[in-house]
Order: structure tokens, then C-alpha cells, then sequence
């Protein structure tokens, strides 16, 4: 079933200017590999070439922070909307 | 230039205030594509640090929902140097997400706040004007 996926502005370029796009998939996993497949561009911006939740995006599922949940293999049910959002940090160093 | 809506800038200003002595940060948005910031988000630092901040990520996700709602986008951050000058930091150059976002420094150094922004590409940071609205 297809899911919503929110994505930040830094992304939409890479999909064609969409804020959201569906994507297909049983866990978060899935989903995003089939987001990487309708936009090539998204390639290495979400998933690290290890296959793992890249650490300078967060991922939600409705308000859960993947990372909290089972991350990429975290189970999704119809009507979940999945965010993705830039990490934002800096400081005076 | 950045835009504010003057209570856009009373607020990222009283929040820096009173975060003190911790660094703080937050959201602005505006309509998509131009650089007037209409709403502001004040944001916990996840890192509750006087030195570094992490936009926590759930603040980040209701303020992007509440943009959205508006029918406005999030167009640039904010946060304070509590005891330098408002200039982004290499670590503020580094970390800068978005192109096309604003990065709002506000610096409360020497007491009163000094509100500068900037564009940061590709790691190279180029000012821009503050004109905050009604002024």
C-alpha cells in the first residue's frame, strides 16, 4: 500500500519539486528503497551505502522517531505518514 | 535580504534571552520562495549546551507541520552565540543542511541582541541584510 512521505525543501529538488510523495512498502525500509527507485537523486540521502538510517536525517513515522522504533525495519500500517528531516546543529564550536 | 515580521523578531530575540545561558534555536518560516519570514518557531536545544545546539528533531517535525498548514514553508534557522560575535562558527558551516535556507545568528555577546543572517553554499557564507518589517 502506498504511504506519504514528507520531504524536507534540501529534497524536493530530487523529486521534482514535490514536498510529498508515496511510496510503497511493508517497513520503513522497503518504502524508502522504492522511494530511491521513482527518484535516483535520493540515492545516499536517507540510507548510507551500509544500508543504514544516514545520521544527518531524522525519520518519523506519524511522531515516532524511527531510531527509537526498529529503524529502517520498523513495521508500517496504513495511514502512516513517514517525514523526513534534515538534522539541524551547529554552534560557536 | 531576510525579511522579519517584527514580532518574528521579538520573539527569536526573547527566546534567546531566555534560553541564556544555553545556546537556542528555532524555525523560520515564510511563503514558499521568498525571503519574508512570517512565523517563528522557538525550538528546544536538544543539546541544552552554552555551546553547540541540535534543533530537537520533534520540535522541528510539528513546526514543518504547523508551516505546511499556514500554506508557508520553513525558510531558514535561527540560533545564538552567547558569547561570540554573530558570525556562523566552521561548525555552523559544516552542518548547514539547506542551500536554500536563511541561517539567522543572534548574538548577544556584548548584552544587547545583534541579529545577523547569512547564506551558507557549498561552505561559503555570504551575508545578507536584515530588514525587520515596520521599522
Amino acid at each position: 500500500m502506498p504511504f506519504d512521505v514528507r520531504l524536507p525543501t534540501v529534497l524536493r529538488q530530487h523529486a521534482g519539486g514535490q514536498a510529498t510523495v508515496q511510496a510503497n512498502g511493508d517497513t520503513l525500509g522497503d518504502a524508502v528503497g522504492d522511494l530511491v527507485r521513482q527518484f535516483p537523486g535520493l540515492a545516499g540521502q536517507v540510507v548510507t551505502e551500509d544500508g543504514t538510517l544516514h545520521r544527518f536525517v531524522n525519520v518519523y513515522v506519524n511522531d515516532d522517531d524511527v531510531r527509537y522504533l526498529q529503524k529502517l525495519d520498523t513495521k508500517l500500517t496504513e495511514g502512516d505518514v513517514i517525514s523526513i528531516l534534515p538534522a539541524v546543529a551547529g554552534g560557536q564550536g | 535580504m531576510l525579511r522579519l515580521a517584527p514580532d518574528v523578531h521579538a520573539q527569536m530575540v526573547g527566546h534567546c534571552f531566555d534560553r541564556l545561558p544555553e545556546e537556542a534555536c528555532g524555525l523560520l518560516a515564510g511563503p514558499s520562495e521568498t525571503s519574508t519570514a512570517e512565523v517563528c518557531y522557538p525550538i528546544k536545544n536538544a543539546d541544552e549546551s552554552a555551546r553547540t545546539y541540535t534543533l530537537d528533531s520533534l520540535g522541528f517535525l510539528r513546526a514543518d507541520r504547523d508551516a505546511d498548514e499556514r500554506g508557508l514553508e520553513v525558510i531558514g534557522v535561527f540560533h545564538s552565540h552567547t558569547h561570540t560575535a554573530a558570525y556562523p562558527s566552521s561548525t555552523d558551516v559544516d552542518k548547514a543542511p539547506d542551500p536554500g535556507w536563511h541561517y539567522v545568528l543572534v548574538s548577544l555577546q556584548h548584552g544587547e541582541a545583534v541579529v545577523r543572517s547569512f547564506r551558507i553554499r557549498d561552505g561559503s557564507v555570504a551575508e545578507e541584510p536584515v530588514m525587520v518589517e515596520g521599522l
